[in-house]
């Protein structure tokens, strides 16, 4: 495998710099590690999760081709790191791609702040950190960096709904495999895939102000699962599960009335682990269901 | 011809016993479908085991089941489609990637009556009358038929495609955790009489849809029904549709859904990105610092949300500042700010509606190693 340098226009999201400031910091560092440039678009704005789209979809579809026209002008393809703005984004950009005059109103206004988003002879490509581990990355390469093989680490994956559906529009026909990558990384990282009813289910995340007992039923189910299946964590590529996953767990476990207490890990921390960092540097203690089941298994293996 | 081997989650409610699993070994084309391998089952093996359907081409909707876990029609699932999806999951998790089991089983969020066929009645069409299907003009009626713009009737026929399978029902993720939801279906259904022309009580609707706890802000946005659907109704658009009109009436809900949409724009036309402590604080009580008296399920809400901060203050979580203190957020760079309000100016004055079901894709060139898929 060459050996050739991915250098991506990033966008880090809103939640990985405000709740859970431990995955941009840990995106940070495995981007080092792994020799993956980023170049933050600090520019750019929320993608507006779906709920803007629910407001007012020109004012989504608008400030989503100002994130892509930003990216478009580093002459570099887009990586993120939020299952969320993976969905909300390539909606936006479904609709932005599907017609020229809509592309062009679209691009009126922006044409004032000197930006543009065009479709491109091959398209505009933005791809969450997951789908670029394995498809542009590579696991082969990924394999050969790993230092501390997860061995004996029993892992759930946990997906995000925005990442694997709906399917036609995010990118399935031609990566067919999209829905089972967290599966392929758990297991050239050197763990033990979990299988569990919840991996592409909902977290709840989204109706947590709505409806808080049927969020938090969620949560605690899918958690409760990957217990039952015997995981010793999950990992999830979308903060937004995260927070509803971990942040949320102690109050989910009310609800779902049972004792939780599992680690749930951000992509690039259990991929971290795996190249040898250290927890405390993957900003682990800043999760609420602790992380020390997972910390101690790894300290039987050695770095 | 190929081999499959197809198990089926069956069950007798005159056995006594449990749901159980059975095996079948069937031989057909992989075109054809997975219903078409179960009525070879029934025929050679088990005429005993049931399945509802009829017209074997997608369009009376009958034979809902979940394939692979999958909702979806037996007669829209192609055996060999179904065959490289098991195969594909068995793989991804060290199994064989070949010859797996295709697992079938009853509809999801509704119960059993015999194998797979499942009791619509106490689910779907319980809810389906739930959201008054059904035309309620104003005025003296015609004295033939109402006549109106057919471009004013496009923009529910995506709606009015449904055939009532009931897959997205079963698909539905939120019906899961809270089953009082009135769902997918049912709420595709109301958005096809909000969008008529002919109905004279929108307005009443929209108040029901939204004031309902189960209603449309009980969607979790998972997307599921979007991908069950043989029909390619997208319920949960539909759904979004109808928030979308419930907010432009400005109808307050118990859920604070409208609040909650509203605290969301308003944040990022003010910060570029979110501010979550913000948008926690102004979904349960908008404006607090103005209003005297913020509701009781505002109050309970915020109460109930402090543990879950005074954890997240310990960890580290939210130790910084901007972190903890609504109103205290980074903001973009220099000029950034005023690129979005300036496209929140437009946007809120243009607010075009870019519907793709009804537009399509625009018309490129074709590539001429395209092949054409053929679909049902």
């Amino acid at each position: 495998m060459s050996a050739e340098k991915i250098k991506v226009a990033y966008w880090p999201g809103c939640v990985s710099r405000g709740f859970t400031p431990e995955l941009h910091g840990s995106m940070a560092l495995v981007a080092e590690k792994l020799g993956i440039e980023l170049v933050t678009l600090d520019r750019a704005n929320c993608c507006g999760a779906g709920v803007i789209a629910e407001h007012n979809q020109e004012l989504a579809d608008t400030l989503n081709a100002r994130t892509f026209a930003l990216a478009q002008q580093t002459g570099l393809s887009m990586m993120n790191i939020c299952s969320t703005c993976q969905g909300a984004q390539s909606e936006c950009q479904q609709r932005l791609d599907a017609d020229s005059a809509y592309r062009a109103h679209i691009n009126e206004v922006l044409s004032g702040q000197g930006l543009s988003y065009e479709k491109g002879k091959d398209g505009f490509t933005n791809k969450n950190f997951l789908w670029l581990l394995v498809e542009d990355y590579g696991l082969d390469r990924l394999a050969e960096q790993v230092k501390r093989p997860l061995s004996g680490l029993k892992v759930g994956p946990f997906y995000g709904c925005y990442i694997v559906r709906p399917k036609e529009r995010l990118g399935y026909e031609e990566f067919p495999d999209r829905d089972v990558y967290l599966e392929k990384v758990i297991e050239v990282l050197g763990g033990e895939i979990v299988e569990y009813d919840g991996a592409r289910k909902c977290c709840g995340f989204p109706v947590i102000t709505m409806n808080r007992e049927t969020s938090l039923r969620q949560a605690g189910t899918h958690v409760g699962d990957a217990i039952d299946a015997g995981a010793d964590c999950l990992v999830t590529p979308c903060p937004l599960c995260h927070l509803n996953l971990d942040m949320q767990q102690p109050e989910a476990a009310k609800v779902v009335n049972r004792e939780l207490g599992l680690a749930v890990l951000h992509l690039p921390q259990l991929v971290g682990l795996a190249l040898g960092a250290e927890p405390k540097q993957l900003g682990m203690s800043k999760h609420i269901a602790s992380t020390g089941w997972v910390e101690e298994r790894l300290a039987s293996v050695a770095a | 011809m190929a081999d499959y081997t197809i198990k089926v989650r069956r069950f007798q409610p005159e056995s006594g016993e449990g749901p159980y699993w059975e095996e079948f070994n069937v031989e057909l084309e992989p075109s054809l479908s997975v219903l078409d391998g179960l009525l070879q089952a029934k025929d050679r093996d088990d005429g005993s085991l049931a399945v509802r359907c009829s017209c074997r081409a997608a369009i009376c909707g009958s034979c809902g089941m979940k394939i692979n876990g999958q909702s979806g029609l037996g007669c829209k699932t192609q055996i060999g489609e179904a065959q490289e999806r098991a195969d594909k999951v068995a793989a991804a998790v060290g199994g064989d990637s070949a010859g797996n089991v295709i697992t079938i089983e009853p509809m999801g969020n509704m119960p059993v009556v015999k194998d797979l066929v499942t009791d619509m009645e106490s689910t779907h069409w319980t809810k389906i009358r739930r959201v008054t299907p059904w035309l309620l003009p104003h005025g003296e009626p015609p004295e033939r038929e109402y006549i109106v713009e057919p471009e004013s009737m496009i923009d529910i026929t995506q709606s009015m495609a449904c055939i009532q399978c009931g897959a997205c029902v079963s698909s539905c993720l939120s019906m899961e955790a809270d089953p009082d939801f009135i769902g997918p279906a049912a709420l595709a259904k109301a958005y096809r009489f909000v969008g008529d022309p002919r109905d004279g009580e929108t307005v009443e609707r929209l108040h029901d849809l939204a004031e309902d706890p189960h209603g449309i802000y009980d969607c979790t946005h998972c997307f599921s029904c979007v991908d069950a659907c043989p029909k390619d109704v997208a319920p949960m658009n539909q759904i979004m549709r109808l928030r979308r009109k419930a907010g432009e009436e400005g109808i307050e809900d118990p859920n604070s859904g409208h609040n909650h949409e509203i605290a969301f724009v308003k944040i990022i036309e003010k910060k570029g990105t979110l501010d979550e402590s913000a948008l926690l604080q102004e979904s349960f009580a908008p404006g607090i610092k103005g209003k005297l008296k913020p509701s009781k399920r505002a109050i309970k809400e915020m109460l109930g949300s402090l543990p879950t901060a005074i954890r997240g203050i310990k960890t580290g979580k939210m130790r910084s500042l901007p972190k903890l203190i609504p109103g205290v957020h980074h903001k973009l760079p220099d000029g950034a700010q005023d690129e979005v309000k300036a496209i929140y100016k437009r946007a809120e004055e243009s607010n075009i509606e870019f519907n793709l079901y009804i537009k399509g894709e625009e018309d490129v060139e074709p590539e001429p190693d395209e092949e054409k898929v053929e679909e049902l």
